[in-house]
């Protein structure tokens, strides 16, 4: 199956070879596969069940317990107003109401541009800031509806830093070789830890 | 924990102190106190999970009683255990009113009613009342997860059984649990069905109706089942069941826990093909060839059937007639038909194996080792056929062995195979040089070639191909015999109860109880009068006789040459110049098609008797309906076609041949028909002894490949032509067709792209094929199964070749 870009697989390759075994890799290569396409498809999950040799039976039953791995295609900007107690006190439902009303779509859905995907979610811990939302899982606190419509206005014409759907970060994790523990199997490890010795391994 | 660690602890349960294994679960010991707690995912053959909470029981290590899941918690000195305090059963009513707020409880149109362990614990141990009155939950009703599994997600407790089952134990997680929480349910990948060859096991130990089985489903209420413990005689395995009918028909079989052979699992093609027994192409009356229409069978009685049989015997005469198959019978009726051949037509021209096995000196004569055996030895030496597919409970064995225990699996062999994902190495050689590269890696460096030369091992040794000749297999026998001289063998010969029906001498060359011709044993020579002096004609050699016009007339005995023996061509040949063709079949099989009398057998189900596994256990086959028609057991077509041709076998029943079987087969003393009938038949009686001296004979060099064409490899799967899976509805349709597979430098080397139609030729048949590019196989050779609905592998095979060749054109 062949569903990532050429520099995506080598990419997910380097992410296969920092973990003792393959299967490790699951998580960051489903992250990496619903960065590359705003989801995870179908193919996305055979070919990362070919990579770290599993099947892809095996790769969807990892994928479907979280909630913010996406097996339908959302928009560009996931927009998650949580409902828990605190922001609910703070007006939560209204917000929800308001914003159902500006993005014309029910919450859970995506708008027709495939611009937004208004959600309702679980708390935040961002309790003292509320209500609260999250774009594509960056926080925004304190939200009035006024300052809903101006996120979306700039949002719509691109004015802000939040990247597309399933970007988790544009600083991208490298670990120097002097840096990387190396990748040991549990089984494989025959000395105890540096940590463990006398002179705490100096 | 090494087993050096285990000590006996001591617990109460109930007031009662058990003994008990420091390490083992709570659940397992007090099931072998004697004491059942409830549960729902426990399962004695896989890992403890704790999914269902249902075994929670009061537990005391001191620290006053707890409630623990005994299914997770082991045994220690001391503890003390409730499993009927009020907390415990607060406990269970608890998680039952729990389990059943999602389940639909539609026992009345479920399968599992009134034998599923929901519906009883929640008798046995439920609230009796339930406090949820919202709207359960919805899901479509039944859906397939593969052809032969539907799975009803409603009523699934999320017990894990299945989907650890596919992942711990068939090593096929195509199953998973998916979603979470309230949502969580089983589900395959889209598209991706669970098509695992033991996918129906899931469905024998779902807890609940969640998991139903394609042919059994709405076929039958427990209630009505009748049950009969028998051993499958599908292959070679010999896993217990139990056949299970209704209204005198079968419509079930399930999977016995038996230690020593299946551990309780069956593959689906056992467990499913008892459809053939019930098919409405059974043969129930004799019929004999037209003589006015050669092309026409014409419907007869039995008296007339046999009397052209035994005419036909009688004309022929003893050189002049063959015996091909016996492995479908039972012990006993192999017996009878033994003795039939040599001490009333005076033949020893008989062979139970249809050229595609091992000569019957190395089955018999080396030396044996348990099931159990290798999956305790340090080494396993594979030397043969795709265990998967050939022999597929014991690669489930195997594969436990090596996931679990502490046994390397080796693999020496031109192709891959399913046994590949767990071996320690699977070394790749030539086709048919098998032997060579195992010599050369015991006399290397190679710490492989110490683990096997200091360790224990059991080589489990067969043919690896068929298209090769038994010279490869030989050839290896002899050096693991020379350089591994501690080496036990289970030999991976296939076929029903062709292990028995060697021990009773359908092989030229032996007698009833493991013993040469040349030597029998004096109670045979008195009971059988009358025994060949010389070795008679194997299969192969019977078939080339007749094709030179020899033989005369030919018994096929639940044989059918011309889909199992490796070259059709000389069957084909041999059939046709045969003057009389005589088959005892179940089934218009295209060989018996052929022939010029038909009689109609029993099938399995509707004989009993006792069948001998690959290790050589013995166990017992049940009848648990009445055959169709006017169908006869084998034993007693035997006996009839003596007394037209003036003998007397002395046989008048089953029970009456095992006692002789116990008198005249030396290997066989001892297992009186007492111990056949006792419950020591549970386990099997193992039978090891044997009186052959092997004498193995030099090997003949492989021929060199010329370079201009591919070597022939060729297996079977599981899923093929065989006729008890095409007889089977469910089943049919699960055997792919037929492509013949190539390494894709090969097919570009020729010009070809993968998945076109190509012209295979070989020195036998020219025939149009499509071709599959296959990174698996090795260069210059080429893989196509044995027997695929279509063109199988036995049009293109030379069975006096060592190896064949094959040739590939485009059209
Ligand atoms: S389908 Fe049956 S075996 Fe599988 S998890 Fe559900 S209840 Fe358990
Ligand atoms: S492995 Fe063989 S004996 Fe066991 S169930 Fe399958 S066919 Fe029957
Ligand atoms: S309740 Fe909204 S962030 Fe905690
Ligand atoms: S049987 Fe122990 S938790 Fe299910």
């Amino acid at each position: 199956m062949t569903f990532f870009t050429d520099e995506n697989l080598a990419l997910a390759e380097e992410i296969i070879g920092r973990y003792p075994k393959p299967r490790s890799a699951m998580i960051p290569l489903l992250h990496l596969a619903q960065e590359q396409e705003g989801w995870v498809t179908d193919d996305a999950m055979t070919q990362i069940g070919e990579l770290v040799g599993t099947t892809s039976a095996e790769v969807l039953g990892t994928c479907s317990f979280y909630e913010m791995f996406k097996r339908h295609p959302v928009g560009k900007y996931v927009i998650n107003i949580c409902t828990t107690m605190s922001c609910a006190l703070m007006g939560a439902g209204d917000l929800m109401k308001h914003a159902e009303s500006r993005l014309n779509v029910k919450s859970g859905s995506t708008t027709p541009d495939g611009l937004f995907t208004l959600e309702g979610a679980e708390c935040q811990a961002a309790c003292t800031e509320a209500p609260c939302l999250q774009v594509n899982y960056r926080h925004q606190y304190r939200v009035t509806t006024d300052q809903f419509d101006e996120l979306i206005d700039e949002l719509a014409l691109s004015d802000h830093d939040v990247p597309d759907h399933g970007v988790l970060s544009q600083i991208r994790q490298h670990i120097p070789e002097d840096r990387s523990v190396g990748a040991v199997p549990p089984e494989d490890v025959k000395v105890a830890p540096v940590w463990f010795s006398e002179d705490g391994g100096s | 924990m090494s087993e050096q660690d285990v000590t006996e602890v001591t617990v109460t349960v109930n007031g009662t102190e058990i003994e008990a294994q420091s390490g083992e679960m709570l659940i397992a010991a007090a099931d072998r106190a004697g004491v059942h707690i409830p549960r729902f995912c426990y399962h004695e053959r896989m890992s403890s999970v704790g999914m269902c909470r249902m075994c929670l029981v009061d537990v005391d290590t001191g620290r006053g009683p707890m409630l623990q899941p005994s299914c997770m918690v082991p045994v220690s000195e001391g503890m003390i255990v409730d499993t009927e305090s009020d907390d415990t059963k607060r406990a269970q009513e608890g998680i039952l009113e729990f389990l059943l707020v999602n389940h639909p409880l539609d026992c009345p149109v479920c399968d599992k009613g009134g034998e599923c362990p929901l519906q009883d614990q929640t008798l046995a141990y439920g609230p009796g009342e339930s406090r949820f009155i919202e709207e359960k939950r919805h899901y479509e009703k039944p859906i397939p997860i593969s052809d032969l599994v539907h799975l009803d997600r409603e009523r699934c407790i999320l017990c894990d059984r299945c989907t650890r089952f596919a992942d711990e134990i068939a090593g096929d997680p195509l199953i998973q649990f998916t979603e979470r929480g309230n949502s969580t349910q089983v589900l395959t990948f889209p598209d991706e069905p669970f098509s695992s060859y033991f996918s129906g096991n899931t469905v024998q130990i779902c807890p609940v109706g969640a998991l139903t089985a394609a042919p059994y489903r709405f076929k039958a209420r427990p209630w009505d089942l009748e049950e009969n413990e028998s051993t499958c005689t599908t292959c070679s395995m010999g896993c217990r069941i139990s056949v299970q009918s209704s209204r005198n028909e079968l419509v079930r079989y399930l999977g016995v826990d038996v230690e020593s052979v299946n551990h309780g699992w069956l593959c689906d093609k056992g467990r499913f093909n008892f459809e053939a027994v019930n098919s409405d192409e059974r043969l129930t009356s004799p019929f004999v060839r037209d003589p006015d229409n050669q092309r026409q069978l014409l419907g007869t009685d039995w008296g007339s059937a046999l009397a052209s049989s035994a005419e036909a015997i009688r004309r022929a005469g003893p050189q002049k007639v063959g015996i091909i198959g016996g492995s479908r019978l039972t012990n006993e009726d192999a017996y009878a038909w033994s003795k039939f051949a040599r001490s009333v037509i005076g033949t020893d021209n008989v062979d139970a194996q249809l050229g595609d096995g091992l000569p019957a000196e190395l089955v018999l004569g080396l030396p044996p080792a348990t099931i159990a055996d290798a999956c305790e030895a340090d080494t396993v030496l594979v030397i043969g056929p795709d265990l998967k597919e050939e022999l597929a409970i014991l690669h489930l064995r195997l594969r436990g062995a090596a996931t679990k225990g502490r046994t390397q699996v080796v693999q020496i062999g031109a192709a891959t195979t399913g046994s590949d994902s767990y071996a320690q190495r699977s070394i790749r050689c030539q086709t048919g040089e098998a032997a060579k590269t195992l010599s050369e890696l015991l006399s290397s460096d190679d710490p492989l070639a110490k683990q096997l030369s200091d360790g224990s091992v059991v080589v489990i040794l067969g043919r690896s191909s068929v298209a090769e000749s038994v010279d490869p297999a030989v050839a290896t026998a002899a050096v693991i015999q020379a350089e591994l001289p501690h080496a036990t063998f289970l030999v991976a010969v296939r076929r029903g109860n062709v292990r028995g029906a060697l021990d009773m001498g359908l092989a030229p060359g032996f007698l009833p109880g493991r013993t040469r011709i040349s030597n029998p044993s004096a109670s045979l020579t008195e009971k059988w009068k009358q025994i060949p002096e010389k070795s008679g004609l194997g299969t192969s050699e019977m078939l080339q006789a007749a094709a030179a016009g020899q033989i005369e007339t030919l018994i096929l005995l639940g044989a059918d040459p011309l889909s199992d023996f490796p070259d059709r061509n000389l069957a084909a040949d041999a059939i046709q110049k045969t003057k009389t063709v005589i088959a005892i079949d179940n089934f218009a099989t295209s060989s018996v098609a052929q022939a010029d009398i038909v009689l109609p057998a029993t099938a399995y189900g509707e004989q009993s008797g006792t069948t001998t596994n690959i290790e050589g256990r013995i166990s017992r086959v049940a009848q648990k309906i009445t055959s169709p028609g006017s169908t006869r057991d084998d034993w007693m077509i035997a006996t009839e076609l003596a007394w037209r041709l003036g003998g007397d076998l002395e046989l008048t029943s089953k029970e009456d041949i095992w006692r002789e079987i116990e008198q005249v087969a030396p290997s066989h003393a001892g297992i009186t028909l007492e111990r056949v009938q006792s419950s020591e038949m549970f386990e099997g009686i193992l039978v090891q002894q044997s009186s052959i001296d092997l004498a193995l004979p030099v090997p003949k060099d492989t021929p060199v490949a010329d370079g201009y064409g591919l070597r022939l490899i060729s297996g079977r799967k599981l899923w093929d032509a065989a006729t008890t899976t095409e007889q089977s509805p469910s089943l049919r349709h699960l055997a792919e067709s037929p492509s013949i597979k190539v390494h894709p430098n090969d097919l570009q080397r020729l010009g070809i792209p993968s998945g076109t139609e190509v012209r295979v030729i070989s020195t036998r048949a020219t025939e149009n094929l499509t071709v599959t590019a296959d990174d698996n196989v090795q260069r210059g050779t080429a893989i196509l199964p044995f027997n695929q609905p279509g063109v199988g592998a036995n049009r293109f095979i030379d069975a006096t070749a060592v190896i064949n060749d094959i040739r590939i054109e485009t059209l």
